[in-house]
Order: C-alpha cells, then structure tokens, then sequence
C-alpha cells in the first residue's frame, strides 16, 4: 500500500504548491492521477516516490512510515521504486552508453552479477534492439531514449512504478510500446502503479481507476494565488 | 479542392546530411505536396521521421552540411534556391509566420510582449508611428486573443497558453499567406491542445488566402483540424490524404498509418512492433518492411510513387476484417 495522508509540499522560498492532499494505491493496483501541467501532481508523485520531502503530512510505504526522503532513505525503501519522467533528456547521464544507463542502478547496489544477462533481457523486453546499446543519448531519438530509462527503472525490481508523464513526448506507437511494457511487467510482479500525466483517455486506458488533481485539492487548501 | 494555385507547392524535397566520414543521412526523400488556400495539412510521424528537417528546409533553417534538392514553390518563389537575404527579408515573417514548437523559448525573456510584438509589426509591416504602432499591437493581439491586459507582461508572466497566444500573435503580425507550426502541442494539456489548434484553424478560416502546414506527432491534433494528412516514415510521405478518410472510414491505407492509429489509446492501444530504421542506413525497398505484417518480396523493392507509397495499401472501401 502507498498511503500518502494530507501531504503539503514546495520549494524553498515560495508558498506551498499544494496543502493536505491525500492518495492511497492498493498493492497490485494502478492509479492514474490526472491534472493540467503545473498543478502540483508531478510534485505528490516525487513526494510518493522519496524523492521529495514533504513539509507536512505522513508518507506509508508497504505500512511502514516512511522518516526520510532521497539519499537519507534506506536502500531498500528506496530501491522499491522504479520511476520514469516525462524528459529522458533530462534524466539521463548524457556520458553513458544505454547498457551503462539500464545497468546503473544494479552497480550502485553493488549487484554485480548476471549484471550483463539482466541487461540484456530488459533491453530485449523495452524493444532496444541491434546496436542501441552501446550508443549515448545523443546517438538515440526520444524514444529509444525513453525506452532505456523505464529498462533501468525496471532493472531492481521494483514493487512500485510511478511514471510522471512518461508517455508525452512520444508517438502513439511508442506510447502503446511502452505502457505495454509496464502491463507486462505488472502482471508478472504484481507491482503497483502511480501515472501520473494530463490524458485522460490515455490514463483511462491504461490505469485501474483515474483520479483527478481537482479531486484531491479541497478549495480551502489550494494554494493561495500569487 | 478549391482549384486556386495552391499557397505552397512542394516538388520532390529532399534533405541529405553529409556527415564526418562521408557518411549521408536521408533525412527527407522526394516530399511532393501542396497546401491550398484556406486548407490545413498535417504532417504528421514520430520523433525522427524528418517532418522536422522538412520544416527547417522551407523556412531555410537547415544547418550547413545539409544539401537539398527539389523546389518548394510559395508563389512564384523557390524557398530551398532563395538565399538568406531574401529569407529574412521576404520570407519568414512576410510569407511564412512560424508558430514555434516552444513559445518559451521563442519569445525574449527581457522583454514585454507589447514591445516584441510593436517590434516585429514595425520590421514587417508598412505601420509606422507610436500611436499607429500601439493601436496595430492592440490589433494584432486580438486576433490571437491575446488579452491587452497582459500585454506589459514578460514572457515568464504569462501560462502556457497565453505564451503561445503570443507566440501566434507574432507569427501572424506580418500577414503571411502561410502558417508553419511545427509541433505547437507539444508537452501543452489537452484542453491546451484543443484550444491552440482551434485557434490555428480559426486563422484559416478567418482569411480564405491564408494556409496552414501543421507538423505534429500528436494524431488527436491532427484530427481535430486537419483537412489532409500527410504521414512521414523514414524521411518518405507515405500517405496523402483526406483526414475525415483517413481518421474515420474506411480508414488509412497505408500499414504504418493504420498501425500508428492503431496504437491510440481510444484505438486497440497496440504498438508497431520494431523500431524504425535509421536514416542514414535504409533498406533498399520499402523501408517499413521489417515492421509489416503485408510485407512480401515485392516490398524489396520501393513501392511506385503515389498516394500511397505502398506495394499492398489497404483497400479504399471498408474492409471485412476491420470492421470485426
Ligand atoms: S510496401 Fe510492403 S512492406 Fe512496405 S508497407 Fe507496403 S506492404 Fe508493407
């Protein structure tokens, strides 16, 4: 279970982006979390995934409380996630080759062996094929890009996928390529899933049941306006 | 169709890269379309597919080891054999208002919107004077409905949709018989998309002269206004046309454009399965074959040229094992 109870969160310097918002997913489910861009949803989907401290609420993973946000996380709590962003450009070492970018999290876990077969067979299961593997970034569109990273998100096995607009930058094929991946992988785990993104036929297609942003903010916790 | 000379006429474009080592990327190859008065045409395709580098090619954009051939006639003018003084100062602009893929990065961040849009409508248009100028900024972002109470803002003031008002605002100060908006959705919400595109195509209808060249991935934009579609694989158009057909009954005819509507998520949500080739290493035939469940060895060799770049297009009528 992923128990997030009346969670505030911001940055630094400026008012709160959104107050007391609360979601829960069942193990096994898929929630899509819909929501225009800017409205805060991007930031409740790190907060969910440890990468953002919230400034108040409670976070429950798997029924544990949840004490400490990015590098300050267990290990293991934090290797429960496996999380995909909507710009791989911005998430991806540019200086690494795609085998060296889906291996990278079983390196920093020092997870070494079968390093290469695990590899290869998520980058056969994402559809990176020929000599994809051994290029940069720059030397792969969006997509092929895209494709790496949810193979490295996938790569510890995560019992949690949360993906913030994975899919909107790509084509309809790569979007139906990659949410298949994803299924696949659910079906296989029974991992849950938090997607967060602004279509909702796409999320309606994909996700168990839909909520919507609006849903979740209450007028007197908004934000107050700049 | 109208039977008026179209506003672009676009006969056999191609794009060639000449890369380090003599390598050559084929990124547009033999590009044959028109665009009418008061039409819209989306080009559409995935990340890659050249739709971008054509762009780039009509507006003389292209970076310097790029090599074209072909013509793209706007009136009586070639765009690919015109030379950078006259790009700058009789095409974009005057003849083709660019609509940016990211308003943001378009537009100054220094300065405010009234004085970019005052600017470009003194650079483009006969208007001088302050008065004449300030009532000609008024005008010019009520046709993009942009708000005149925002005008003294800077680009960071505004949210994204009226960042891309203002981006429309200047691509149609200079009065441009063409419109080129290259991906002008991308990353916006749906309601955002909806409203962009319905503002594009109000731009059409509002001037009859006026034409349209959307470039887009997004199939659901394309829908939405497009009166022709145009589908890129592999740098090739590889289908042409009437987006009501093409979008509804009996449907595209093309295997890639019928996989890549497929694969809409208010479709079966199945993807293509491959990847597309790379540009600067294409087969020989048929450079989907790899990809098509209709491939045969017919597809060894390149499909004839028409409006289907295929050996085995579906059929026009309505087929029996699609409307299972
Ligand atoms: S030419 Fe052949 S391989 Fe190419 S799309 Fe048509 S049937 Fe498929």
């Amino acid at each position: 279970m992923l128990d997030l109870r009346a969670v505030t969160a911001g940055y630094p310097g400026h008012p709160p982006v959104f107050r007391d918002v609360s979601l829960t997913v069942a193990p096994g489910e898929s929630a899509g979390l819909l929501g225009p861009s800017g409205c805060g949803k991007s930031t409740l989907a790190r907060v969910a995934a440890l990468l953002h401290r919230p400034d108040a609420g409670t976070l429950h993973l798997d029924g544990e409380r949840i004490r400490h946000w990015r590098h300050r996380a267990p290990r293991a709590q934090r290797t429960a996630f496996g999380v995909v962003f909507q710009q791989p450009r911005l998430s991806a070492d540019p200086r690494l080759t795609l085998a060296d970018l889906v291996a990278e999290p079983l390196r920093a876990t020092g997870d070494r062996e079968h390093l290469g077969e695990r590899v290869a067979a998520l980058a056969a299961r994402v559809g990176l094929t020929g000599d994809l593997l051994s290029r940069r970034p720059h030397e792969v569109s969006d997509g092929q890009l895209q494709r790496a990273c949810l193979a490295r998100a996938l790569v510890l096995r995560p019992r949690w996928l949360v993906c913030d607009e994975m899919t909107a930058m790509l084509d309809a094929s790569t979007t139906a390529a990659l949410v298949g991946v994803v299924e696949e992988y659910r079906a296989e785990t029974g991992a849950g899933l938090l997607a967060v993104g602004h279509d909702r036929v796409l999320l309606d297609r994909w996700c168990d049941r839909t909520v919507e942003w609006s849903s979740l903010i209450t007028p007197a916790a908004q934000a107050p306006a700049r | 169709m109208t039977g008026r000379a179209p506003v672009l006429s676009v006969r056999g474009l191609s794009v060639r890269f000449l890369m380090p080592g003599g390598r050559r990327v084929a990124a547009v190859t033999d590009a044959h379309f028109d665009v009418a008065p008061g039409e819209c045409l989306a080009l559409v395709g995935e990340s890659g597919c050249g739709k971008s580098v054509l762009a780039s090619a009509l507006l003389g954009l292209l970076p310097g080891n790029a090599r074209t051939a072909g013509e793209a006639l706007l009136g009586p003018l070639d765009l690919l054999a015109a030379d950078e003084r006259t790009l700058a100062r009789t095409v974009r602009g005057r003849l083709v208002g660019l609509v940016p893929q990211s308003p943001a990065a378009h537009l100054t961040p220094v300065r405010t919107i009234r004085s970019q849009l005052a600017e470009t409508l003194a650079a483009l248009t006969p208007v001088r004077g302050r008065s004449a100028l300030r009532a000609a900024t008024r005008a010019a972002a009520e046709r993009a409905a942009f708000p005149a109470d925002h005008l003294d803002r800077h680009p960071h003031q505004l949210s994204g949709g009226l960042a891309q008002r203002a981006a429309t605002a200047l691509a149609l100060a200079g009065d441009a018989p063409l419109l080129l908006a290259d991906e002008p959705t991308t990353g916006l919400d749906r309601d955002l998309v909806d409203r962009t595109v319905d503002e594009l195509r109000r731009h059409v209808d509002a001037d009859e002269g006026r034409a349209l060249l959307m470039i887009t991935h997004d199939l659901a934009a394309a829908e939405r206004i497009a009166d022709r579609v145009a589908v890129m694989y592999a740098g090739r158009i590889v289908e042409l046309a009437d987006a009501t057909a093409f979008f509804g009954t009996p449907g595209p005819r093309h295997p890639y454009s019928r996989g890549l509507l497929q694969a809409l998520p208010d479709r079966a949500f199945t993807p293509i399965p491959g990847l597309p080739p790379e540009l600067g290493d294409l087969p020989a035939g048929c450079a989907f074959a790899a990809r098509c469940a209709r491939a045969d060895d017919a597809c060894a060799e390149l499909p004839p040229a028409g409006p289907v770049l295929c050996h085995h297009p579906h059929t026009a009528v309505p087929e029996a094992a699609d409307r299972a």
